[in-house]
């Protein structure tokens, strides 16, 4: 390169090459940062279900308010589970990573107990609020409420059906590469959720029962 | 040429692979704990005197709550992904920014001027 800038007549001469080929990719190589902007693109969702909660939150039809319906104590349980998740989660990593099959396995399956006992929870919760006539045709409050809550809860549960099949893959085939990238791959999904959540408990629950 | 190309593709291969630590976890785990525990407590037992304040307080902790999990649980840094992925975050954080601001100012706007007689039923509980 330095040869042609400083001769050009006989840079000429010389036959020039052009990698034109696609060079190889290792397989599964982009498949972290795929799934990452897969992952900001899910944030844009949630984004718009919290700005809709944000336009529609106030308006409680005369029906009952967030003072009236959320039990705080019981969402405070709620949290420590999905946080002592995430925990469980990253001690799999680590099992991960020490290359220990039994012991990833058995983080997997904690992870997924404690995930598992979230979506329990919030299903309680659901439950008593729609037997109390708080369903989500009652006022825009509540339908904004249980489409923001409810997708997330949704998410959670697609990570414990994801949960489940890596917890039989990595039994059946050990941790190969394409299980490890799998298991990065739930691990940032698991901890977003867990970031949705904080988003969740604060504007929601939090700012709501201070009204 | 071929150094180059050499350089590149090990540094593909090393990309991929999220490094953890149990001291980063353990450490994320605490201050995530502190950070859930103390607006909970706080609007559990009634809040500061003035409510403004006590809701500025409370989103202060989740915005630095989701920065503990970004650095300790999703191991955000400028250098995973040839700094791709703190590319993509900022973007959406723009965004994001967008989206939720002109939401609520249009919408803020929207809910005031267009209603005039219904302001007093559409906020009673």
């Amino acid at each position: 390169m330095t040869l042609a800038e400083t001769r050009p007549a006989e840079a000429a001469q010389t036959p020039v090459f052009y990698d034109l080929d696609e060079h190889d990719h290792p397989e599964g190589g982009s498949t972290l940062l795929g799934f990452w902007i897969y992952l900001m693109s899910d944030c844009l969702i949630f984004a718009m279900l919290f700005a809709a909660y944000g336009v529609l939150g106030h308006n409680y039809a005369a029906g009952p308010a967030p003072r009236d319906l959320f039990e705080l104590p019981l969402v405070a349980v709620n949290t420590s589970m999905l946080l002592l998740s995430s925990i469980t989660y990253g001690f799999a990593m680590i099992a991960m990573q020490g290359r220990r099959v039994r012991l990833t396995q058995f983080w997997l399956a904690v992870t997924a107990l404690f995930g598992a006992s979230f979506v329990g929870i919030e299903l309680h919760e659901f439950g008593g609020m729609i037997g109390e006539g708080a369903t989500p045709q009652r006022s825009a409050f509540l339908s904004s409420f249980f489409a923001l809550v409810g997708t997330h809860g949704l998410h959670v549960t697609a990570g414990l059906i994801w949960l489940a099949t890596l917890f039989v893959q990595v039994g059946k085939y050990g941790l190969i590469e394409a299980n490890k990238r799998r298991i990065m791959c739930l691990s940032m999904f698991w901890h977003f959720l867990d970031v949705i959540w904080i988003g969740v408990f604060t504007f929601v629950y939090l700012l709501g029962a201070l009204r | 040429m071929t150094d180059a190309h050499l350089d590149h593709e090990a540094s593909h291969a090393t990309e991929t692979s999220i490094h953890a630590t149990l001291s980063g976890y353990l450490t994320g785990f605490a201050l995530s704990i502190a950070l859930t525990a103390i607006p909970f407590w706080l609007v559990m037992r009634g809040g500061l005197d003035n409510k403004q304040a006590t809701a500025l307080v409370v989103v202060g902790f989740a915005f630095v709550q989701i920065v503990v999990h970004m650095l300790y649980f999703l191991h955000m840094d400028a250098k995973s992904e040839g700094g791709w992925t703190l590319m993509a975050l900022i973007f959406t954080l723009v965004l994001l920014a967008i989206a939720l601001s002109g939401t609520l100012w249009v919408m803020y706007h929207l809910d005031v001027n267009m209603m005039p007689g219904m302001q007093n039923m559409i906020h009673k509980p």
